[in-house]
């Protein structure tokens, strides 16, 4: 399984802080991405949406990079701190 | 060989005299340069009441780190303390802490000022503000992007 994190404006918008994923057929956060995009219409908009980060195992990430069995991947919008 | 940085996110309120003292107490040092940000009663026009920081712990701790690390390498620096809060905060609360050290004033604004829009970009913090027009996720700043890309260059 692939330990998916939500945080922010996008864990409230899809109404979860988390979701475990099978990892097979997915090689890279693009695939996973279309994975949970595919659930239905609000997950879709949500994971499509242009400003969404990704990180994995808590590093910054791009959507070619590649995601394993027992990997921690969490989508974000644009940070905001300081 | 680097210094080690202190990293803190934590819920509490932090000391700013404590911090400088602990920060100052190395005569080597002829610069201490120290950044505090707190929650101001505005924002876009809207007024704000009070401020909730929601973060990615573990992450948010080492790309703290990893800033402080670069700044070490950038920059001939003594000492770096960076505490940031998160949880529900009221105005004019403290937010985040700066402190830098170093024999000369110059690296030690640069590096303070380097952290801070680092800081704004890269770590993965989120302001939820409260106000008369409910909460509100405060937006991403292309500002903020362009004052971190200007160390870049």
């Amino acid at each position: 399984m692939i330990q998916v994190l939500f945080f922010a404006q996008v864990r409230e918008l899809l109404g979860t802080d988390k979701v475990a994923v099978p990892a097979s057929g997915i090689h890279t956060t693009e695939d996973l991405r279309a994975v949970l995009a595919a659930k239905n219409e609000k997950w879709g908009k949500v994971m499509t949406s242009d400003k969404l980060l990704v990180a994995v195992n808590q590093t910054m990430s791009n959507w070619d990079t590649v995601v394993e069995q027992g990997d921690e991947v969490a989508f974000f919008p644009p940070v905001t701190g300081g | 060989m680097s210094q080690q940085a202190k990293v803190i996110v934590q819920t509490q309120d932090f000391n700013v005299a404590e911090e400088y003292a602990l920060l100052a107490n190395d005569i080597s040092d002829g610069a201490v340069v120290n950044f505090v940000g707190k929650v101001r009663d505005f924002n876009d026009g809207s007024d704000v009441t009070d401020l909730t920081l929601e973060h990615y712990p573990g992450m948010t701790e080492s790309v703290l780190n990893q800033l402080a690390e670069q700044a070490y390498d950038r920059w001939p620096l003594n000492k770096v303390t960076i505490i940031h809060r998160v949880g529900t905060m009221g105005l004019g609360e403290q937010i985040v802490f700066i402190g830098v050290t170093s024999a000369h004033r110059k690296a030690a604004f640069a590096a303070c000022e380097f952290l801070i829009d680092f800081l704004k970009t890269k770590a993965p913090f989120w302001k939820l503000e409260a106000g008369s027009d409910g909460d509100k996720w405060v937006e991403a700043r292309d500002s903020d992007e362009q004052a971190a890309k200007m160390w870049q260059e």
